[in-house]
């Protein structure tokens, strides 16, 4: 097997090895779609003062399991009235733009030789938005294809959400490339390397008040982007019985719910890389690429944990906040973020403007 | 691989583009709408292709991620069943046919006048995004500015529009 694999092309191998680091990073972001919804379980059981579910396997570990084979034998009621072609794309297109997304996220180092990112693309962040604005098609066409009225309310009502949250989260990171002065991730990840004030780190979120501003409206956006509280009007249950997925069942509805979970794991993914440095800790020369094997998977681990940090600040949030009612949020959308993400681009340029003057 | 490629993008550019305007199955517009953007995002591969990443993403985000969602919310919120029965009128055809014409004879003569091959610049390896941003701010200044009032007019007039009392 190993000498059938050095026997091929640089190319082949590269490919290869990219086809492998596709494979495994879909199923740990899927693995972690599954524990996320148990997490969720669990911590809002502990804000309620409950156990939440711990009966499946120790500690309830096999309750994930438990649930995707409910949600697989479900009866899966398709209504007589839907579009069938829309109303089964919809889905799928949930799910799609948080896997496309993990191409380009650099979730470490090296481990050997290779390099922990698929895709190390020069256009970075723009692809990531790119992709993430087709993933309003999934709510406009569930609403659309399930053809009765709350849906459609639904699907119309989150697709406004989502584009308008889309241009704040667009504006809110420029300040972040104007510091680099490229849209590379892994280049971003190399600019918060080192220390400042000799112990903090020189992560982009205590760099600068900017880029610190920068970060809490990415947040926001983020949050408005990935449907939760307190901005999860699309499918606000108890006031507006539900949205888009009204007539969904079964695994179709199991893929919606999964989608808003994998966009979430990427929306902290893009946080702790843009903002807390990435894959990098600057202490003990963790800052720079691995040189052995131990090391690349200890800075796997590192952006694993930050990334499991900001899973639990979107739980604890859930669990802490009232939702917003639809105008207060265009009205956040744009009357405050955007303006204040704009003011944040000038200041910005001018301040560095000034600064290479000097 | 890249000829492959190329010709990958451009048959599905050109299959979703005919389906848009002519699909055997459905004549629902926002089938029609979906096929425009599955159209907007191979063209966005035939970008790639070039080395023209930035324009590919630029491609994505505006064309089908804002401007084809736009597209939705319109068609979805006019009255749909009239469409899907409206019967093809001659007048309207010959129009069609005329205008489509005019446009194939000068693509067809501007294609010839330039010999293919010659006087290319080289595909960059990469799509530069710096260069692009100090072309537009030196050498295609104006033009680039005259498209951002066209722009800021555009909304001028919609927030006009859609204010009910003007004083």
């Amino acid at each position: 097997m190993i000498e059938w694999f050095n026997h091929l092309e640089a190319t082949t191998q590269g490919l290869l090895f990219t086809i492998l680091k596709a494979i495994v990073g879909f199923a740990i972001l899927m693995t972690m779609v599954a524990y996320t919804v148990l997490l969720e379980r669990r911590l809002c059981a502990w804000v309620q003062d409950r156990l939440g579910p711990n009966r499946v396997g120790p500690l309830g570990l096999l309750q994930p399991a438990a649930d995707g084979i409910k949600a697989f034998f479900k009866e899966e009621f398709t209504p007589a009235h839907v579009r069938k072609v829309f109303f089964v794309l919809a889905p799928m297109i949930a799910l799609a733009p948080a896997i496309l997304n993990l191409a380009i996220i650099p979730f470490g180092s090296t481990l050997g030789e290779q390099p922990m990112v698929l895709a190390d693309l020069n256009i970075g962040i723009l692809y990531t938005f790119g992709i993430v604005s087709l993933g309003v098609y999934s709510l406009v066409l569930a609403g659309y294809a399930s053809n009765s009225k709350f849906p459609f309310l639904g699907g119309i009502r989150s697709s406004a959400q989502l584009i308008s949250y889309e241009i704040a989260m667009g504006m809110s990171v420029i300040p972040v490339f104007l510091y680099v002065g490229d849209l590379n991730l892994s280049a971003i990840i190399r600019a918060q390397t080192g220390t400042q004030l000799g112990f903090l780190p020189n992560w982009f979120v205590i760099q600068s008040p900017m880029t610190f501003l920068a970060f809490c409206l990415f947040l926001i956006a983020a949050f408005a982007e990935t449907n939760r509280t307190p901005f999860d009007l699309p499918e606000a249950e108890q006031e507006l019985a539900g949205g888009y997925n009204i007539e969904y069942s079964s695994i179709k509805f199991a893929m919606f719910f999964m989608g808003e979970y994998a966009n979430m794991i990427l929306a902290s993914a893009m946080m702790v890389t843009l903002f807390f440095g990435g894959w990098t800790l600057p202490w003990f020369g963790l800052d720079q690429p691995a040189a052995t094997l131990p090391g690349g998977v200890l800075h796997i681990a590192i952006f694993l944990a930050k990334v499991f940090a900001f899973l639990v600040l979107f739980i604890w949030v859930r669990w802490m906040w009232p939702r917003f009612r639809y105008d207060q949020l265009m009205d956040l959308g744009w009357r405050r973020m955007i303006p204040v993400a704009l003011v944040n681009i000038v200041v910005t340029a001018i301040w560095l403007w000034w600064r290479s003057g000097n | 691989m890249q000829e492959i490629l190329f010709y990958f993008f451009a048959a599905l550019t050109l299959i979703f583009g005919a389906l848009v305007i002519a699909n055997p199955f459905s004549r629902n517009p926002v089938t029609s709408a979906m096929f425009l953007v599955l159209t907007i995002i191979s063209l966005a591969g035939l970008f790639v292709l070039l080395h023209a990443f930035f324009l590919a993403a630029v491609q994505v985000i505006v064309y089908a991620g804002a401007v084809m969602v736009l597209f939705l919310f319109v068609i979805m919120l006019l009255d749909l069943e009239e469409e899907e029965r409206r019967k093809i009128k001659l007048a309207g055809l010959v129009a069609g046919l005329v205008s489509v014409g005019a446009i194939v004879v000068i693509f067809v003569r501007s294609l010839l006048a330039t010999k293919p091959g010659s006087n290319l610049p080289s595909p960059t390896t990469e799509g530069d995004t710096a260069a692009l941003g100090k072309l537009l701010f030196t050498n295609y200044l104006l033009p680039f500015e005259i498209v951002s009032i066209l722009l800021l007019v555009a909304m001028v007039g919609v927030i006009l529009l859609s204010k009910k009392d003007l004083k």
